[in-house]
């Protein structure tokens, strides 16, 4: 195996059902996952067990050709989670979320406020996240991922609540990460127009 | 890597700055209890005297009780928990900011009331400085204790009955060591050794509990 990060034989039970079985797939620099399945079909099961946080009944999860349980915090340093709940604390302003996870990882050299303005959210600035639509707060967790220098990105349901330029935002940030020789993991229901190689799981 | 622990802790201080409310709740809890008290057994000097170290530790306990099932359970409905496991900052540590910032915002305000709530009880000078150091002392060990527990329940609707009743026992020394501790002070007895175990108590939570609370959440989090 030679790829960066590939799953061997995965098998999920979840009570009486099987969720999946016998699952691999293998995904190198410039390319996405693109996780493809119905309600209820283990997308965001296979996503956590990706970022660590579920033990599987069966198989491994390799960053670097190393299981990632044995290179938890090393694997955690690359990689971003933009999950279901945006994770971000709805008392706090965008500024004071944003500057917390800059301080638990490593950040790239990427401007806030430029970020902000592409996000078209600088003028929430200085706003309680609570105060804003759950498209906005998803804009948030956007500028956290961007902010953040990783090579992996998570990314599950990443449309839900936006608006049709933020659909077409996000497929345009997925793609430039790419091409930068990012790497993606995208789990979602609906068609995605996008011009790199992509490795489609259907569960 | 204490930046992660400095970061955590620094974030729920600024929240629960914004948020007094939360905050004041134990404390009104412990003060009520101990000012309704001698209300309620009698005025006499003699009663109170005796009563007085047992009342304030019980109603300490159950202060920090009351207070540790939103330990993690904004996080976790907010999905700040599922970024923390994800975090390349160890989680002991998080656990830890998590830990200290609780501690900051429910034991150490108790700690700083006591000698206004002892007065109530005719509590000595000497004893009013051990009773101050045992629940500075005991609330760590409380609040360190509190956070396994907190965290083994944090998927569970209602779970604070089944927090109590999980740490309960481990809990136990901790408040016949400080109430002890305090009686013997007031009757002007040694009570050092009751310290030191405190004490000891507290570096051992200190030490232990993170890796237990950071093991807890994972599997909670499954």
């Amino acid at each position: 195996m030679t790829a960066k990060l590939s799953g061997k034989d995965l098998t999920l039970i979840r009570g009486e059902s099987c969720l999946f079985k016998g699952l691999g797939f293998a995904l190198n620099p410039g390319e996405l996952l693109l996780l493809e399945g119905r309600n209820g079909s283990g997308k965001t099961s296979l996503m956590r067990a990706i970022a660590g946080m579920l033990s599987l009944e069966k198989g491994e999860i390799y960053w670097n050709d190393i299981p990632v349980n044995r290179q938890r915090q090393e694997f955690h340093g690359a990689l971003v989670w933009l999950a279901h709940r945006t994770g971000l604390k709805g008392d706090l302003n965008l500024v004071e979320n944003l500057r917390f996870e800059a301080s638990l990882r490593p950040q790239g050299n990427v401007d806030l406020a430029a970020v902000c303005d592409r996000l078209a959210i600088a003028r929430l600035k200085r706003l309680p996240l609570r105060s804003l639509s759950a498209g906005q707060q998803r804009r948030v967790a956007l500028a956290r991922m961007l902010l953040a220098d990783v090579p992996l990105w998570l990314m599950d349901e990443p449309f839900t609540n936006l608006d049709r330029e933020g659909r077409k935002l996000v497929m345009e940030l997925t793609e430039e990460h790419l091409l930068k020789g990012g790497m993606c993991v995208m789990a979602a229901h609906q068609d995605i127009e996008i011009n790199v190689p992509v490795v489609r799981v259907g569960l | 890597m204490f930046a992660g622990l400095l970061a955590v802790a620094r974030r729920d201080l600024l929240l629960a700055w914004k948020r007094p409310g939360d905050v004041l709740n134990p404390l009104f809890f412990f003060a009520m209890v101990c000012t309704l008290f001698p209300l309620a057994v009698g005025p006499s000097p003699e009663q109170l005297t005796f009563s007085g170290p047992g009342v304030l530790w019980v109603a300490a306990l159950l202060a920090t009780l009351l207070s540790l099932n939103t330990l993690f359970m904004s996080d976790h409905e907010d999905g700040s928990l599922d970024q923390l496991l994800v975090s390349p900052q160890p989680l002991p540590v998080l656990a830890l900011g998590k830990t200290l910032a609780h501690w900051l915002i429910s034991g150490l305000p108790l700690v700083l009331i006591s000698p206004l709530l002892a007065m109530t009880y005719r509590m000595p000078g000497d004893a009013m400085g051990v009773l101050m150091l045992t629940l500075f002392l005991g609330t760590i060990c409380l609040s360190l204790l509190g956070s396994i527990g907190a965290a083994l329940t944090v998927g569970l609707h209602r779970g604070t009955a089944l927090l109590s009743l999980l740490i309960l026992p481990l809990a136990m020394p901790v408040l016949l060591l400080g109430a002890n501790t305090v009686s013997l002070a007031a009757g002007n007895e040694v009570y050092a050794t009751g310290i030191w175990a405190l004490g000891a108590y507290a570096v051992g939570a200190i030490s232990l509990a993170p890796y237990a609370t950071a093991a807890a959440l994972r599997i909670s989090n499954e």
